[in-house]
């Protein structure tokens, strides 16, 4: 085997990290040149697409179509909110240090019931659980605050080297803010680029082609599975984390299960055939739905004729669709 | 006593209303294979179009008890709907993978959401008059809508021509053939199109006919569709997909459940019903009624 590997080139895997530096110094670099809100509008887009990277390791590689994923993302959000006015945290570091372990857990707790089903019955068990948080969250108010939900102050980052109080406060943690998002991204897209080209991630997509193959194998189809599960709901919990100082509230609504389905098309519309689809998804659902509620009251209009032409004409999504562009236009007897 | 005879009335009522849309969900799932999760905005559509017709007939002086019959035109009108979308949006997702014809029907939902706040409004849209028409009941102290036991009697009925039509008529045989082997089906001369057409409509029609008939007793609300269709999930899945009787049974545990859960559990009373419906998907994934 290691004869294999010494064979391997290594130019694509450096052009490629090329191109990611390249990408991370343009978004590094952006807020100079555009506003306040434009940066804050990217900083949710980021957090978006964390949360599709983890939700996309079900659909896209694992072959499983999660629809309560709103139920990691709100863990996160009300883990942190918890921590704050029950246990007076306010370090975004400890938020997620302790946050991403309560994702995880109820991660593999949903995981471990959900992973028995694949399909639409897997699809319909993680809603119905999603759902009991959602019930949870809304009724019991005197702990969550029912549908007015918590607000969240500004964490201090960085082990309280940046505080936000005073004069310019909005302003020096929107920029603050954005970088911190930023950092966490980036080192969220090498895991899952790792996790997805390694072994493991090989294996799931073997089972995801090909589910009785795999096992003849030898896979343990379950445990690949459930552990698939595991790292994308607590990804996607990381998220929650993330988005709820930025928010400054959290409600029932994000645990509610339509706001899963806004993550499926966040997958979908970036290409859940492709790693940076989901990212792409995540950037660009933030700014569609951002324009289409300020622009029109019938902004779930405008988001349902998108998806459903997403679906019928450009099924692998953007990236899908550029990746097939660019091959088009290519020399066809070029060595790949 | 006469608390808990009314109690059972309200699961009743409550059935009767989850086991239309659920029904046509449960049809429509049996016969395509396709999970459509638009089917709770279908319901909230036949509200709108009910309400909105009898308020309209009440408004120009049409005698209260010919805007009654107003009802199930009220159902026909989603039908029409339910048949002008099915080959026109659905039809070329059958030989796609499972989660585009989840995608395309959730990005029906929100369409649907969205017209029908064009259409109507963001305000609720009541037609209690309607109630007025039948006779208020006292069973010992308490008194009861008569209304509510004519829900009751369309839930049966509903259910007992529903079993008609796919047991004892040649077109129920063409439907249950369709579901259990379509390219045989359409091998042996069925127009399997049509099949479709007519199996999806009649299964909005049961869901407009659920909005239909619950709009005199409470108003349409937007949001009203995906709540429902939520609760008809747990529905079919605690009586298992495509299943009729699945169905019928699901509503009536969900209702009794959740009757029981207002009156004891009030706080984790919609807790109670997703978990059930979760230990049934662990327990026995094809529901009770279900075979795989």
């Amino acid at each position: 085997m290691t004869s294999d590997v010494s064979r391997v080139s290594y130019r694509p895997k450096l052009a490629l990290a090329a191109v990611a530096v390249v990408v991370l110094i343009i978004l590094a670099l952006l807020p100079r040149f555009v506003g306040l809100y434009q940066t804050q509008l990217l900083t949710y887009g980021l957090i978006a697409a964390i949360a599709a990277l983890g939700f996309n390791l079900l659909l896209g590689y694992t072959g499983l179509l999660s629809f309560g994923h709103s139920a990691f993302f709100g863990i996160g959000a009300y883990s942190v909110a918890f921590l704050l006015r029950d246990a007076g945290i306010h370090s975004m570091e400890l938020y997620i240090l302790i946050g991403l372990p309560i994702a995880a857990v109820m991660s593999a707790l949903f995981g471990y019931i959900c992973v028995r089903h694949t399909r639409i019955f897997f699809g319909i068990l993680t809603l119905a659980l999603s759902q009991v948080l959602w019930t949870l969250a809304y009724k019991f108010f005197w702990v969550t605050g029912g549908s007015d939900g918590l607000r969240v102050a500004r964490p201090t980052l960085l082990a309280g080297m940046f505080t936000f109080t005073g004069r310019d406060a909005f302003q020096r943690f929107i920029h603050g803010y954005y970088y911190y998002v930023l950092g966490v991204f980036a080192i969220v897209v090498v895991i899952m680029w790792v996790i997805v080209h390694s072994p493991f991630g090989k294996a799931l997509q073997a089972i995801r082609d090909n589910e009785t193959r795999a096992a003849f194998l030898g896979l343990r189809i379950h445990r690949f599975r459930w552990v698939a599960f595991l790292i994308s709901g607590t990804i996607t919990g990381l998220a929650g984390i993330l988005w709820v100082p930025l928010n400054g509230l959290t409600t029932p609504e994000v645990l509610y299960w339509t706001f899963s389905g806004e993550i499926v098309f966040t997958a979908i519309l970036g290409g859940f055939r492709t790693f940076t689809g989901p990212i792409v998804g995540g950037i660009v659902f933030t700014y569609l739905k951002t324009y289409a509620v300020a622009t029109t009251e019938y902004w779930q209009l405008l988001l349902g004729v998108v998806l459903v032409a997403m679906v019928i004409l450009l099924p692998t999504g953007i990236v899908g669709g550029l990746v097939a562009l660019i091959r088009k236009f290519q020399p066809k007897d070029r060595p790949s | 006593m006469s608390i808990l005879v009314i109690q059972i009335l309200n699961s009743l009522f409550y059935a009767s209303v989850l086991f239309l849309i659920a029904a046509g969900l449960s049809l429509i799932f049996g016969v395509m294979r396709i999970v459509n999760m638009a089917h709770g905005s279908l319901y909230a559509i036949g509200a709108f179009v009910t309400a909105w017709m009898i308020s309209r007939a009440i408004a120009y002086e049409v005698p209260v008890g010919l805007a009654f019959l107003l009802i199930p035109v009220g159902a026909a009108a989603v039908a029409l709907v339910g048949a002008a979308l099915e080959p026109t949006l659905l039809r070329p997702f059958y030989r796609r993978a499972e989660e585009y014809q989840l995608l395309v029907t959730f990005g029906l939902l929100l369409i649907l959401e969205d017209a029908m706040r064009f259409v109507w409004g963001g305000l609720p849209l009541s037609a209690d008059p309607i109630m007025d028409l039948f006779p208020i009941i006292r069973f010992g102290g308490l008194i009861y809508p008569g209304y509510n036991l004519v829900v009751i009697g369309v839930g049966v009925l509903a259910a007992l021509a529903l079993w008609l039509v796919i047991y004892r008529t040649r077109f129920g045989v063409m439907l249950r053939a369709t579901s259990q082997d379509r390219r045989m089906a359409s091998a042996l001369g069925l127009n399997v199109g049509m099949v479709y057409v007519a199996a999806f409509a009649i299964g909005c029609f049961m869901a407009g006919l659920g909005g239909a008939i619950i709009v005199p007793t409470q108003a349409a609300v937007l949001g009203m569709g995906v709540d429902a269709l939520v609760l008809s999930f747990v529905v079919v899945v605690i009586g298992g997909l495509g299943r009729l009787q699945g169905a019928l049974v699901g509503a009536l545990i969900v209702s009794f459940v959740r009757t029981a859960g207002i009156q004891f559990f009030p706080e984790i009373e919609l807790a109670v019903l997703y978990l059930i419906a979760a230990i049934v998907l662990l327990v026995k994934p094809t529901g009770l009624f279900g075979s795989a």
